[in-house]
């Protein structure tokens, strides 16, 4: 028996956590809610076999068995959420741009916050490329960390659309706060080619220590640890050139529900995934019960 | 009655590298105003908050640069440009404080839903809210029509087809500016931003404005990304030709094209290999020096990488695929 859990948000990004969650051992997820009878998200999770509410935040408050929830709605429902779930001493990944609680990016920081009543999961654009600036500052010292995340059109749902400053500015928060670097900025792009091209990502680093051995070797090694939870990240260069860096990133999803174009969506519910199933080992070996 | 709006401080900042100092801003705007030019977009070549590693280090904040402008100028009004994804709306609402009263908000042409949020702002706060849509040869003139729509939605008066690469001519360009003029409301005017690198800038400004287009962008000596814009003096004096009226007084603006911003300028504003192929690839003009930089670096033509973007449908603002593009071709090289 794993740690019950429930999934707020039946959209794309919710499914695919789902498909994701269901391979856990240690999570095991109860509910998917939503606030719609007919929405089709609701209607897929009934077909793998989860239980489904309309009932939104309420149908998961009412539940005491269910110690984790992961919110996968927007940024303002995760605000009314937030201290609903605290309240009712449950813990929450959110995946929605709100950066209430504090930022974890997987191969960097996972451990750092798990006593936190809401962990939050950055942004696409930050899980995808945090990795590589903290590899870079933990050898070079970075002091100015830059990142270009380019995303298909398709890709790209309503939230991100209509506050697309939310990204850039939690991305940009995140690149100081995980990555180390002194100061960030974030840029996105979105491109509407057919077939939808395959997430990219590029990496400038400022950096006040260039060995470019060092820098390649740390890259790699964190390349390797991201691909222990998002097998389709791809290095396309890195290369040190005085004292910038530059690395290249392709991310292709692993295509549990949203294509594989979608690596930005995959990267995201893959390290929502990796950080659930560590607060469900640590719920089961009674490390936080108290909490 | 043509509304006249000169880029040549903020696209013509992507031929000098972001450098130009407040100073020189303000002899270019003061002679701008002195002609009689409605506006004035001042700020790094991709916007308020476009310096970056991407798209180059301006040499002096946007701020500095906007409050230079605004202090020199007595009737042109200032226009600040923001790209969402790149600027947030904290640069716009910097950018009005300091005088800019036109807010120019650009998106790939397919693209127009990331600026809901800015150009409502804009429109609620007192400045012209005008939509941006780039790389406009890339798409049809009906789907065109359909994202200008959206904009004027959330409150642009002002919509424009950006030529980003260079990559109409003048057919193509009026049939766009048509399928605007009649999908949007009367009171919504048309804008063409043009770029010279198929040698059709003015030509092209020239066809928009015959197909409904009232708002004209052009630069002095044509300083712009790639082969430059519609040369902003030739084109008030082709206008005057063609019998559209502007507000622009030509001598004064081909003096201040001659005596201020020609001693400014790095290199000739001229269509050479580079800036003809990207026209021809339809790629974004301000690819132009990055691609030079990056097919050196890697030991590669230029025009050879522009194709290669071209081919993979690159859209602005992705000038980090230059330094792919370039990297692959030369390991395909061996």
């Amino acid at each position: 028996m794993g740690i019950k859990a429930a999934v707020l948000g039946p959209g794309n990004i919710g499914t695919d956590l789902l498909v994701k969650l269901q391979r856990s051992t240690a999570v095991e997820t109860a509910l998917m809610v939503g606030v719609y009878e007919d929405s089709p998200g609701l209607a897929r999770a009934r077909e793998l076999g989860v239980e489904s509410s309309a009932r939104g935040i309420d149908a998961v408050l009412e539940r005491d068995e269910i110690q984790l929830v992961f919110d996968a709605t927007g940024a303002r429902a995760h605000r009314e959420h937030a201290p609903l779930l605290a309240a009712a001493g449950k813990v929450c990944v959110d995946l929605t741009p709100a950066a209430l609680g504090p930022y974890v990016v997987p191969c960097v920081n996972l451990d750092a916050h798990l006593d936190a009543p809401d962990l939050n999961m950055v942004t696409c654009g930050g899980q995808a490329t945090i990795p590589m600036v903290h590899a870079i500052d933990r050898v070079a010292d970075v002091a100015y960390a830059e990142i270009v995340a380019t995303i298909s059109s398709r890709s790209a749902g309503p939230g991100t659309r209509q506050n697309i400053d939310e990204f850039t500015e939690t991305t940009a928060r995140g690149l100081e706060r995980v990555g180390g670097a002194d100061e960030g900025k974030a840029i996105i792009i979105l491109n509407p080619a057919e077939p939808p091209i395959l997430m990219r990502d590029t990496v400038f680093a400022q950096v006040r220590r260039p060995d470019a051995g060092a820098i390649e070797t740390s890259v790699l090694e964190m390349l390797e640890r991201m691909r222990s939870y998002v097998p389709g990240v791809r290095l396309r260069l890195c290369d040190v050139d005085g004292e910038l860096v530059t690395v290249l990133l392709e991310i292709e999803g692993a295509g549990d529900f949203l294509p594989p174009y979608a690596g930005n969506l995959d990267v995201m519910t893959a390290a929502a995934a990796e950080v659930g199933e560590r607060l469900a080992e640590r719920l089961l070996s009674g490390a936080g019960a108290t909490a | 009655m043509i509304t006249l709006v000169d880029s040549s401080l903020r696209d013509g900042m992507h031929s000098v590298r972001h450098s130009f100092s407040p100073e020189q801003v303000a002899a270019v705007a003061a002679g701008l105003d002195r002609a009689g030019v409605d506006a004035i977009e001042v700020s790094h070549g991709d916007g308020v908050g476009g310096s970056s590693i991407q798209y180059g280090r301006s040499v002096f904040p946007d701020a500095a640069l906007i409050e230079a402008a605004a202090g020199a100028v007595s009737q042109a009004r200032i226009a600040a440009l923001l790209l969402p994804g790149i600027g947030t709306l904290r640069r716009l609402r910097e950018a009005q404080a300091l005088g800019a009263s036109i807010a120019r908000i650009a998106t790939h042409c397919t693209e127009a839903d990331i600026a809901e949020q800015h150009i409502a702002w804009a429109a609620s706060h007192g400045m012209t809210a005008v939509g941006f849509l780039m790389m406009s040869h890339m798409i049809e003139p009906a789907e065109l029509a359909t994202q200008a729509r959206l904009m004027e939605s959330y409150g642009a008066s002002v919509v424009y087809i950006v030529d980003s690469a260079g990559a109409l001519v003048p057919n193509t360009a009026a049939a766009r500016v048509a399928a605007l003029r009649s999908e949007l409301r009367a009171e919504t005017a048309v804008g063409f931003h043009a770029h010279n690198n198929l040698g059709c800038g003015v030509g092209n400004a020239l066809a928009a404005a015959d197909a409904g287009a009232s708002w004209l962008d052009g630069s002095l000596r044509g300083l712009g990304a790639g082969a430059g814009n519609a040369q902003l003096e030739v084109l008030a004096a082709a206008l005057e030709r063609s019998g559209h009226e502007t507000r622009a007084e030509l001598f004064p603006l081909m003096d201040v094209a001659e005596e201020v911003v020609a001693e400014l300028m790095e290199r000739p504003q001229i269509i050479d290999r580079t800036a003809l192929s990207i026209g021809y690839a339809g790629v974004y003009s301000s690819f132009l020096l990055h691609a030079e930089r990056a097919a050196a670096k890697f030991g590669v033509e230029p025009r050879d990488v522009l194709m290669e973007l071209g081919r993979r449908r690159i859209v602005g603002g992705q000038e980090d695929m230059i330094i792919d593009a370039a990297a692959e071709l030369a390991e395909q090289r061996g």
